[in-house]
């Protein structure tokens, strides 16, 4: 849960893909293989090495426009290839606050 | 209420045609973020988890009805139907669109309210005690005081950039609702033995990872030198501030490392360059803004009136007025302080319906006016007790009537990891529990007063570390763990908490603050004795032991 801001060096341990937040609106996105973005975690890049993982967060960087404040986040990938976030703050950037929202209760 | 003035108008108007054009760069890639990042900022938008947070100032916590209304319906249309009011004074919108953004801040702006300084390396939001104005004993009005300073520094060039976030608070009573000595420069209204109105000047409070209580620096400063003298100290930290640092970057640190007595002789020497200066404020200054500061038409009414005696027949009307209701200045006026933690819900959230529902019951009530308190919660300043039987009809039916205020589920929290881009763990979900197991207002009672604060990171949004019981959330093998401090308190007698030993997980925060509880209710030597004393008597050793003894 170590906050992207401290994120200094790239260095990865295991599978892991590249996540920002989307420009126009703020939400929550993931560098796809084809070079853009996607809302859908599934629809993302794994990288397995640091070289890869550096590689995609430049790429990431350079389209600004598209979004903002990109990192480079774990992710567990299951034997059918199902990407599941690797922490709880991805868990929760997946899936959303875990207390309910005043205005839905 | 406070009438802006044709110059706040215009520049308010101004900054959003400036934000417009500068949302509209960033969109079509003209502006970088590395560029438009300090833009937004100086409008209160940030970056967090799952989207832009939009930070809304409420200066000294006043609102107006029309401007309450103007913030449900920016939740209602550009968010996602709620905002979280702060511990500073502000109100949060935590799902807005950045290309939405100047259609919010301009329907804002119609009722007078924006996002300027609410963040960034500048003078933040002058912030007061809610009850100004109408607190019995009060010296005066502070938020005279406050708009002064407002003004003085909005859009200063010279506050504009300074080594780091710089936030002052007011308070003219003798107990502290505004937590001025946790704040850069805390002040508090007096009279000199002449009976003059100024200030016991503060300086160097601030929580964060390093805490610091504030220290008085000047024990009497006249109120027409308040500016001058708060500019030198701002000189100073300027001139001296570490900026190579952002963790040594408050004004704190420089307190703290140069020592009171030095910092004080480099302000003093300072001011007497500037103390004679054009910042020396004229009666007439005052006077202004004094007069455009309205205070209602009180009428003359009974203390008792027959309808609060009739009502005192329902025990959960007297619950609710026992808790949340408290003296006024004017005869036959109440304070009705308006619980945001209800059980199980997140503290310091409210709905647009509620948000709306309220503004028409303080017209109807309380002369049209809204307060908002460090504490997260909100306030009707001017409640005749004649109508305090229906309006707390009114407010229980919108969720609104908790009468938990000042009780152990009166729980200031930050927004966590759920919300916040800086934070190692979760808040709120901590709060809602605590609150669920302290649901029963008679043990909440039996208890007594007991702050509970949490933060979910060393940034201590939470004011954890001036809790009666803090909880602070970090990170540890990739787990929430949570570290209990006991024996902070903000008011008038700020101190910070005694950590009580190893963190514990998450599910076990809970069942921690009960052991914490029933050890102080064995412990106290009478039912008046409240936990404080308790701690204050017998330090935190028992507590501790209490904790530890079977973990």
């Amino acid at each position: 849960m170590t906050s992207p801001l401290e994120q200094k060096k790239i260095k990865i341990a295991g599978p892991s893909i590249v996540t920002a937040n989307r420009t126009w609106d703020g939400i929550v996105v993931y560098r796809t293989a084809a070079k853009g973005w996607s809302a859908e975690l599934s629809e993302a890049a794994i990288v397995r090495n640091s070289d890869e993982a550096r590689a995609l967060l430049a790429e990431a960087v350079a389209d600004d426009v598209g979004a903002i404040g990109p990192y480079i986040a774990p992710v567990q990938v299951g034997e059918d290839g199902k990407i599941l976030p690797g922490n709880l703050r991805e868990q929760i950037r997946r899936t959303g606050v875990t207390i309910g929202q005043p205005a839905q209760v | 209420m406070y009438a802006y003035d044709e110059i706040d108008r215009t520049l308010v108007n101004e900054r959003v045609s400036e934000f417009r054009d500068q949302v509209k760069r960033r969109l079509s890639g003209e502006l970088t973020e590395d560029e438009f990042k300090i833009l937004r900022l100086q409008n209160g938008v940030y970056l967090q988890l799952h989207a832009y947070m939009f930070r809304v100032a409420i200066p000294y916590g006043t609102l107006a009805t029309n401007q309450l209304r103007a913030l449900a319906h920016v939740a209602r249309k550009y968010d996602r139907g709620y905002g979280h009011f702060t511990t500073r004074q502000n109100i949060q919108f935590n799902w807005i669109k950045l290309a939405e953004l100047p259609d919010a801040v301009e329907d804002l702006a119609k009722v007078g309210i924006h996002a300027m300084q609410t963040s960034g390396n500048n003078m933040r939001n002058v912030t007061s005690d809610q009850w100004a104005g109408v607190a019995p004993g009060e010296i005066e009005d502070p938020r005279i005081w406050s708009e002064l300073i407002r003004q003085h520094t909005t859009l200063h060039p010279e506050f504009s950039f300074l080594p780091r976030k710089f936030k002052i608070a007011i308070t003219a009573s003798d107990h502290d609702r505004a937590a001025i000595k946790i704040h850069d420069i805390g002040l508090r209204l007096i009279k000199n033995e002449k009976g003059e109105t100024g200030f016991e000047v503060l300086v160097g409070g601030g929580l964060g990872r390093t805490p610091f209580i504030a220290k008085t620096i000047k024990h009497f400063v006249h109120g027409r030198d308040i500016l001058s003298y708060i500019e030198a100290i701002l000189r100073v930290y300027n001139q001296y501030g570490r900026r190579d640092n952002i963790y040594k970057a408050r004004i704190k640190i420089l307190v703290h490392e140069l020592g009171i007595e030095k910092f004080s002789r480099e302000v003093e020497d300072e001011w007497q360059h500037i103390r004679n200066s054009s910042l020396q404020i004229d009666d007439e200054v005052i006077e202004d803004i004094r007069s455009r500061f309205t205070y209602p038409a009180y009428e003359k009414l009974p203390h008792m009136p027959d309808e609060l005696r009739q009502a005192a027949a329902d025990p959960d009307f007297e619950a609710w007025r026992k808790n949340s209701v408290a003296p006024h200045k004017v005869q036959g006026y109440s304070i009705v302080t308006i619980s945001l933690k209800p059980t199980g819900g997140p503290p310091g959230d409210a709905t647009a319906e509620q948000m709306d529902a309220l503004a028409d019951l303080a017209d109807r009530y309380s002369f049209g006016e809204i307060r908002v308190g460090h504490e997260q919660n909100l306030a009707l300043p001017h409640v005749a007790k004649r109508d305090l039987p229906a309006l707390w009809k009114a407010l229980d039916k919108l969720g609104l009537a908790t009468p938990n205020v000042n009780l152990i589920t009166d729980i200031i929290a930050c927004p966590g990891l759920d919300y916040c881009s800086l934070a190692n763990a979760r808040s709120i979900p901590i709060a809602q529990e605590l609150t669920r197991r302290f649901a029963n207002h008679e043990l909440a009672n039996l208890i007594g007063r007991l702050h509970i604060n949490i933060s979910g990171c060393i940034n201590a949004c939470g004011h954890h570390h001036v809790g009666h019981i803090g909880i602070l959330g970090v990170e540890k093998n990739g787990e929430e763990v949570y570290q209990i401090t006991i024996g902070g308190r903000a008011d008038e007698n700020a101190a910070l908490g005694t950590l009580i030993g190893p963190g514990v997980k998450f599910d076990e925060v809970a069942d921690v603050v009960e052991d914490i509880v029933e050890a102080y209710l064995a412990l106290r030597e009478r039912p008046e004795e409240l936990f404080m004393d308790t701690v204050k008597r017998l330090g935190v050793e028992p507590f501790k032991e209490r904790v530890y003894a079977t973990r």
